[in-house]
This record gives structure tokens, C-alpha cells and sequence, in this order.
């Protein structure tokens, strides 16, 4: 059964008619082409789907679209402004806190919840709020190089 | 659409009662909270129920009230919201410690007591997808006729792992469990039944709505073994509280998640009077907790190793709150 579910994504009201049944990550990827959060695992195992609902990170892969009627969401794609990349992005790309990309759409929101609620986080709290975040390639000393990189460079996340 | 969930009908109440009601309406209805378990299971083909009752728009469940008469935990709080409650880091350390080692933080956001408290068993043989169960011919808890944990046995030995249960039960915690009947009350303890396939009291028709827990002048303490220092499931956890008498004798109270199919109390020795020899007492407590326990083939982690460092862990979190 359909439903009509209404949020805002990356800043822009939108509705749908979306089943019950409908994971966010799919209701993303394929009612919105919104290809960025990539879908890393069987189910909330590697937070490859990072994706922020009302500020907050949350795990698309394992939420109901339907459950975030009347919320915000944000995407990667929410990231860039008037063709400039957000200072998370700039600073995993100059810091090699990428390198397939995989799991970075993931760490930039939950670096992006963190930043806006903690500006100039230590190592451990950094630590702490990607923990559920996965990345096979760096060995996330990069990454983590590259949330103190976006700290410093002060623009609102 | 990729790997779409199972058809079911989704139901967002906003009342309690509404959602009795709609726990009753058809059969093959299930609750949902946070949905990081059930959502899990259901991906996996291990849950396909028919209705969900979304308990996420129900605000009387999300409440936390700490006063003179205990702590009052409703089962809509996210972990994330227990985790920062000033009161019960100070006075409750260890439900605190418990709420911040499970998982990771994205889960968190989400997931609530009441999920956490009935948070299905686990097992290397059922927590994998269809084909792959499949393929190994199904097992006991799950469609199959045989348990791969142990074959001779004739019940399944799936692991309860909630690392809440154990931090809330050394307090004495009791679980307010609405029905059709009205509200009833019970040990947390009481809870849960020795059996994989079967580990929670609740009936079909129930919805766990509150903890609640006495005042209390313990100090505590809740730690986990695991392979990685986030997100994984307790190979074993442990819960201790530790209660200083008038003559200053320690009363220990103890309880361990992630080796038998339900938390466990542990029935703990004498209390530690002011003048005893403490490195007997715990050598004693850790003893005890050895032959408690009673952790199976369920993870790929040795049982034995699990049973050693849940008996070690537990030793070593009483000595620390002496
Ligand atoms: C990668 C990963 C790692 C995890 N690690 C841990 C861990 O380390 N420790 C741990 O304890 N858990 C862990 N979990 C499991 C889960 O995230 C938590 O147990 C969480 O607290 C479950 O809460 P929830 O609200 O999401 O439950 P849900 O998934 O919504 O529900 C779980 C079960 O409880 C039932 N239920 C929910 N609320 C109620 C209620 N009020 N009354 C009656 N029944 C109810 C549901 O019907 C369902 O059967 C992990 C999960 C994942 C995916
Ligand atoms: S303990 Fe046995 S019956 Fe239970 S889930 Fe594991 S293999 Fe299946
Ligand atoms: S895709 Fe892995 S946690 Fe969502
Ligand atoms: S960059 Fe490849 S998984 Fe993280």
C-alpha cells in the first residue's frame, strides 16, 4: 500500500507516493537518482549509507522512507554550494580521506552531525562519532586527518 | 527497486492504546522501534510480518524521570538519549557505560531500550542471509530440525546479547509491561527464559512501555568483550553493582549478557566484610561466574576464551569498585 510521504531533501520540499515497505537508501537512490549513499553491506553493518535526518545521522539501509515523513534530509549531494565543494569534501580530497570512495559519503554526514555540534573535536571524540563507519582502504588515520583539517578551515558545516 | 523488504502493511500510532489495538487487529503483527534488529532480520528473511507497528511516533514512551522514589526509563528513549543523562552517568554509571558500548553512534540515534531489551538471539548459523542459511539446511531456531551449535541438544542455544539488560538488572530493575488486561509489572529478570528460540516471557500481545529502577547508593560498573572496540555485539558482558553496608562490607550483585540464551544473574558469595582478604573473595566471585555461565559454538570466538574473560572481566570490574 502507498502512502504519500513529504519531506524536504537537500533543502527542496518534495512528496512521493511510497510504499510502507520502502528503505530510505532505496527511496534515495531510485525514486531520486541520489546515487551517492551507496549501500556497503547485507544491513547496518558499515554505515556506507550515512545519510542525516534532521541533522542527525542515521542509517538509511535500515529506515523506513516513511518514517521520515515531515523531516529533513541530506544527502552528499546536499554537500557542494553553487558548484564549490563543502569544506569536509575539500578536506578528505586534500588529505586522502578518500580513495575508492566507498564509505565517504558516510564519513562526510557523520563528520558534517559532528562538526555542527562540536566545531573543533579531538581525536577521540572524532573517533567516537565515526566509529560506526567503515573504510577498508585508508586505515582512517586520513580521515581522521581530514575532519581536523575541515574543523580548522571554520565554514559552517 | 534493489532488494526490496518483504510486503507488510506499516502502522504509525501515536497512542499507546492505538497501538495495542493494532498489536491485535491481524495476526502476524510486529513491533518496531528503532528497527536496528528487526529491520536487520527482516533484510535477512528471518522476520516477514505482515503488519509493523511503527512505535516511533508515541511520545509518552520517550520519557526519563529521575526522583526520590528511582529512575523511570520509558522504552521509547533512544540510547543515544540515555547515554547523555547527566543523572544516570552519575548515579547509574553503569547503564550508562552499557548504552554507550552498543553498536555504533548512527545506530544509536535510533535504537531504544525497548528494542534492546527484546532484541532477538543471535547465532553464526542464523544471522546471515537466506542463501546462505539455506544452503546449511536451516537450523532449529529458524525453519530447519537441527541445531549446528549443538546437534545432540534438542533446544537452540542462540546467544542473548543486549548489553542494557545485565547494567539494569543488577539495580533490581523491574520492566512495566502493557497488554489487553492493562499494565503489569515484573523482575527485568523474569523477562527473559533460557531458550534461543524462544528467550522472551512477553506475549504477542504485549508492549514492554517502562523500566524502572529503586534508589540506590551503588556504585557500578558495565563492560564488554569484543573483537572490535565499536559497533560488535558483547562476546560477553558483564554488570556489576557493589553496595557499602554500615560495617562497611561490600554487597556484590552481578550479571553477565552474551553467553547463554538469556542475561543471567549470578548468585554472588557472602558479602565482602571490611576486615576479609580480598584477593580470596574475588578469586572466589570470578570462580563463581566460570561455572555460571554457559557460552556455546554461537560466534566464531571460542566458548571457552568467552567463558574465561567473562569470569576475568567480572573479577576485574568488583575489584575496581572496592
Ligand atoms: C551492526 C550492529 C551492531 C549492533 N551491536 C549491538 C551491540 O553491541 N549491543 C546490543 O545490545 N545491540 C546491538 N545491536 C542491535 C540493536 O541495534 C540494539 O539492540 C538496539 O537497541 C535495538 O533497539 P531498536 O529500537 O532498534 O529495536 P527494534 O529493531 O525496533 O526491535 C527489536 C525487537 O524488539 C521488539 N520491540 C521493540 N520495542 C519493543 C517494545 N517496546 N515492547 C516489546 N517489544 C519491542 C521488536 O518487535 C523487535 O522484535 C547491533 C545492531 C547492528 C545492526
Ligand atoms: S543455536 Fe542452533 S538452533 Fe539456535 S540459531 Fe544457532 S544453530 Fe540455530
Ligand atoms: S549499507 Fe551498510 S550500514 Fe547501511
Ligand atoms: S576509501 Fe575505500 S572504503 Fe573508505
Amino acid at each position: 500500500m502507498k502512502r504519500i510521504v513529504a519531506l524536504t531533501l537537500n533543502g527542496r520540499a518534495t512528496e512521493d507516493a511510497i510504499a510502507g515497505n520502502t528503505l530510505l537508501i532505496d527511496y534515495l537512490r531510485d525514486t531520486h537518482g541520489l546515487t551517492g549513499a551507496k549501500k556497503g553491506c547485507d544491513g547496518g553493518e558499515c554505515g556506507a549509507c550515512t545519510v542525516l535526518v534532521d541533522g542527525r545521522p542515521r542509517l538509511s539501509c535500515i529506515t523506513l522512507a516513511a518514517s521520515c515523513e515531515g523531516t529533513k534530509v541530506e544527502t552528499i549531494e546536499g554537500q557542494a554550494k553553487a558548484g564549490r565543494l563543502s569544506a569536509l569534501q575539500r578536506a578528505f580530497h586534500e588529505n586522502l580521506g578518500t580513495q575508492c570512495g566507498f564509505c565517504t559519503p558516510g564519513m562526510i554526514l557523520s563528520a558534517t552531525s559532528l562538526l555542527r555540534t562540536n566545531p573543533d573535536p579531538d581525536t577521540d571524540e572524532i573517533k567516537t562519532a565515526l566509529g560506526g563507519n567503515l573504510c577498508r582502504c585508508t586505515g582512517y588515520v586520513k580521515i581522521i586527518q581530514s575532519v581536523k583539517a575541515a574543523a580548522k578551515a571554520g565554514e559552517n558545516p | 527497486m534493489s532488494e526490496a523488504l518483504p510486503d507488510f502493511k506499516l502502522i504509525r500510532p501515536t497512542s499507546l492504546d492505538e497501538a495495542l489495538n493494532a498489536l491485535t487487529a491481524q495476526p502476524n503483527t510486529r513491533l518496531c522501534a528503532g528497527g536496528t534488529d528487526l529491520i536487520v532480520n527482516m533484510r535477512r528473511g528471518l522476520e516477514t510480518p505482515d503488519v509493523l507497528v511503527d512505535l516511533g511516533a508515541i511520545s509518552d514512551l520517550k520519557t526519563i524521570t529521575m526522583d526520590d522514589k528511582g529512575l523511570r526509563i520509558g522504552a521509547g528513549v533512544t540510547l543515544r538519549d540515555l547515554a547523555g543523562h547527566a543523572g544516570i552517568a552519575g548515579a547509574f554509571s553503569a547503564i550508562t557505560q552499557a548504552a554507550n558500548a552498543i553498536a555504533g553512534p548512527n545506530h544509536r540515534e535510533v535504537a531504544t531500550l525497548g528494542g534492546n531489551l527484546c532484541l532477538d538471539t543471535r547465532c553464526q548459523y542464523y544471522n546471515q542471509s537466506h542463501w546462505w542459511r539455506k544452503s546449511n539446511d536451516f537450523c532449529l531456531k529458524y525453519r530447519g530440525d537441527i541445531c549446528h551449535v549443538a546437534p545432540n541438544g534438542n533446544r537452540c542455544r542462540a546467544a542473548f546479547s543486549g548489553d542494557l539488560a545485565p547494567a539494569l538488572i543488577v539495580f533490581g530493575a523491574k520492566v512495566e509491561i502493557a497488554g489487553p488486561d492493562g499494565v503489569r509489572s515484573c523482575d527485568l529478570a523474569d523477562l527473559y527464559r533460557e531458550d534461543g528460540a524462544d528467550h522472551l516471557t512477553l506475549t504477542k500481545d504485549e508492549i514492554v512501555i517502562a523500566v524502572q529502577i529503586p534508589p540506590t547508593d551503588a556504585a557500578s560498573a558495565y563492560d564488554k568483550i569484543r573483537v572490535r572496540g565499536a559497533v560488535d555485539f558483547p562476546l560477553a558482558g558483564v554488570a556489576v553493582a557493589c553496595r557499602t553496608d554500615a560495617s562497611g562490607a561490600r554487597h556484590f550483585a552481578l550479571a553477565v549478557t552474551g553467553t547463554n540464551s538469556m542475561p543471567l544473574r549470578v548468585d554472588m558469595p557472602d558479602p565482602l566484610g571490611k576486615d576479609d582478604d580480598p584477593d580470596s573473595y574475588f578469586k572466589a566471585l570470578e570462580k563463581l561466574v566460570q561455572k555460571a555461565v554457559s557460552p556455546q559454538r554461537t560466534s566464531t570466538i571460542a566458548p571457552h576464551y568467552r567463558r574465561l574473560s567473562a569470569s576475568a572481566l567480572s573479577a576485574r570490574l568488583a575489584r575496581a569498585l572496592i
